[in-house]
């Protein structure tokens, strides 16, 4: 994986993101989204160190990891447009993403609730006999889940290939991690005798490098590890506090977090030639996906709770 | 012949679907040692991988099945004590029950969530005695409450082959039970009724243990009051069999249900709105159940003053037939 190659993946991301705000400010993606612009370089170092028939759950804020882990653009944005060619034909929107074919087991609207999904997943691999491993992404706010804590244990008992990846982008909503969480992630994963490190999640490429680590550590059978990125949203916790005067975090805060914009540093390895050729393709990939995400018929509502049951023949839901 | 217990069935039904299927594993808390009944020498047969103790954490491990099913495995979890799955309703409800919609299809989740001594245990109290299937009928989880042994094993095992998460509550006062089984024990398909006994003046729709007690009282009233009760038993309250209820009343236009579960918003509540949309009641229906948001006593007394009792059906029979 070059710096190149992870510069362009993060450039999709942003670029995704940035059409998303846009689209949410026009009213085209209906409930609004979480943004995940600059937290790029955890999606993206994360997923690179994994193999395509790895495994993933993500978060309310996932349209980077799914992006990261190789779901098409243009079906994830058909997807937030609630048509019929969304990567989960439109029933499930910006938190339910999943591309199962492509080992992305879903964003989660509950925070937390991703961890033990990816843990059962990396049991169901390794009593398969394959050494797939499964990463769970959640934030910091997720750390006071108890059903996070009660996943470490599990894992760290039946030594799973998991890899818990803690975005620790400062905030939960509004509420600082330094007043939420006693000890770290770091510190809490040891305590239940797990692998923890920290890393700069504004570096792509530190990322990359602890994540593939990581990815080795518990694909050898060693157990669980735990990876915390130290990140940054640049935007606010969900499109709607657009709306609302909130002042939980200081303008010159995330001005000097913006200064650290990981697209900034992993582009200026880049010559300018070829950044702006990345940048150019992105720019062509993403009005290709938007203008087949608008040209996708919307869903019939006739077919509203279609793929309730899986044999829904048999147990239609009455109205 | 021989005489089946419920407990025991549920436990061949395990062994069938573990030795018929190497994708079906059970898991839960002191399932190896096998302390609820139900699960007691499957670790000995099919080893610690198949049958697996869990640590003391519902939520994780609710949800691991979840990832377990995506990847292709049939796990059926065991809880100990009803009052638990108050602690998982999120990893059964919002995660394993909603997949497949909010995925599009792309994910099923086959699970079934075994609850072993659901509702009074008498002695237990306020937390271990609740018998909470309402709630997952009202979610749309399938839900299924077996009355007999041969019922207990058959729906058993279609619960593990179902597709979708299952919840079988297996009430505590049905455990007991015995029968004489002459025939070979076979899955049942889920979202059939049983008649247990034909009758023309009355229906009874009765759920779990109370089958029993429906079914004692129609012998009681047939004899004293000359009244024929029709006992039907839903077996599985979601989905439930509106053809069953529909062709009985048809035959009755009288109805009485007798649930454990609380009145309001009570599954009897369900029945019996569903009954009034058929048209074809001839007299006002009337419930036996739980009182609102019930809370079993401690005392056996209070807890059976809670408890639908036979007393109370024979009166409710007596009075929709009068
Ligand atoms: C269990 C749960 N509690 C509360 C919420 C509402 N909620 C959605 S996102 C969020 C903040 C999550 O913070 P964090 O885990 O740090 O992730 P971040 O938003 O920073 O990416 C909250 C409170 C929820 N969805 N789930």
């Amino acid at each position: 994986m070059t710096i190149a190659d992870l510069y362009r993946s993060m450039r999709l991301i942003r670029g995704f993101e940035e059409l998303v705000l846009d689209l949410v400010k026009h009213g085209e993606v209906v409930g609004g989204t979480h943004s995940y612009i600059g937290q790029e370089a955890v999606a993206v170092g994360v997923c690179a160190a994994l193999r395509p028939d790895d495994l993933i759950t993500s978060t309310h804020r996932g349209h980077g990891h799914v992006l990261a882990k190789g779901a098409e653009p243009r079906r994830v944005l058909a997807e937030l447009l609630g048509r019929r060619d969304g990567l989960n034909r439109g029933r499930g929107g910006s938190m339910h993403a999943a591309d199962l074919g492509k080992g992305i087991l879903g964003a989660n609207g509950i925070v937390g609730a991703g961890a033990p999904i990816a843990a059962g997943a990396a049991w169901a691999e390794r009593r398969s006999g394959s050494d797939r491993v499964a990463v769970t992404f959640f934030g910091d706010g997720a750390l006071n889940q108890g059903v996070v804590l009660e996943t470490l244990n599990l894992a760290a008992i039946w030594r799973l290939p998991v890899l818990f990846v803690c975005e620790n982008n400062g905030y939960a909503t509004t509420l600082p991690a330094r007043t939420a969480v006693a000890g770290s992630a770091v510190s809490r994963a040891e305590a239940f005798g797990i692998h923890a490190e920290s890393v700069d999640g504004m570096s792509v490429e530190a990322v990359h490098e602890a994540a593939s680590g990581c990815v080795a550590h518990a694909r050898s059978g060693e157990g669980p590890a735990l990876l915390e990125c130290r990140t940054y949203r640049f935007e606010g916790h969900h499109t709607i506090e657009r709306r609302f005067r909130l002042s939980y975090r200081t303008p010159e805060e995330v001005e000097q977090w913006r200064a650290r914009d990981p697209l900034l540093t992993a582009g200026a390895e880049l010559s300018d030639e070829e950044r702006e050729r990345v940048d150019a393709e992105v720019e062509a990939e993403l009005a290709e996906a938007l203008a087949f995400a608008q040209a996708s018929p919307p869903p019939d509502p006739a077919d509203a709770s279609r793929y309730l049951y899986a044999d829904q023949a048999a147990f239609g839901a009455t109205s | 012949m021989s005489k089946l217990s419920y407990t025991k069935a549920m436990n061949r039904a395990l062994v069938d679907e573990l030795a018929a299927d190497p994708d079906v594993c059970v898991i839960g808390e002191d399932v190896g040692a096998g302390l609820a009944g139900p699960t007691l020498g499957l670790v000995e047969r099919f080893g610690a991988d198949r049958v697996v103790d869990v640590p003391l954490s519902e939520q994780a491990f609710t949800s691991l099945a979840l990832g377990a099913a995506l990847r292709g495995m049939r796990p059926v979890l065991e809880f100990q004590i009803p009052s638990l799955l108050f602690l998982v309703f999120e990893q059964i409800v919002d995660q394993a029950h909603k997949i497949s919609l909010m995925t599009g299809g792309q994910a099923h989740a086959p699970i079934t969530y075994v609850v072993p001594g659901s509702g009074s245990r008498e002695g237990w109290a306020g937390q271990h005695s609740d018998h909470p299937y309402s709630l997952f009928a009202h979610v749309g989880i399938k839900t299924v409450v077996p009355a007999t042994p041969s019922d207990a094993y058959g729906l058993l095992r279609s619960a593990i082959r179902d597709d979708d998460p299952t919840v079988v509550f297996a009430p505590a006062a049905a455990m007991g039970i015995r029968e004489d089984v002459t025939w070979q024990l076979a899955p049942i398909p889920l979202g059939r009724a049983r008649i247990h006994r034909e009758g023309g003046d009355v229906t009874v729709v009765a759920v779990g243990h109370l089958v029993h007690d429906a079914l004692a009282v129609a012998d009681e009233v047939a004899a004293q009051d000359g009244i024929e009760i029709e006992v039907l038993d839903p077996r599985t309250l979601y989905p439930f069999d509106h053809a069953a209820l529909e062709s009985s009343l048809a035959k009755t236009g009288r109805l009485v249900v007798i649930d454990d579960s609380n009145r309001s918003c009570g599954f009897g509540a369900e029945i019996l709105a569903l009954a009034a949309e058929t048209g074809l009641l001839r007299a006002a229906p009337r419930r036996v159940s739980r009182p609102d948001g019930a809370v079993l006593p401690f005392a056996i007394e209070l807890d059976r003053a809670l408890q639908p009792s036979r007393d109370r059906l024979r009166q409710a029979v007596r009075n929709v037939t009068a």
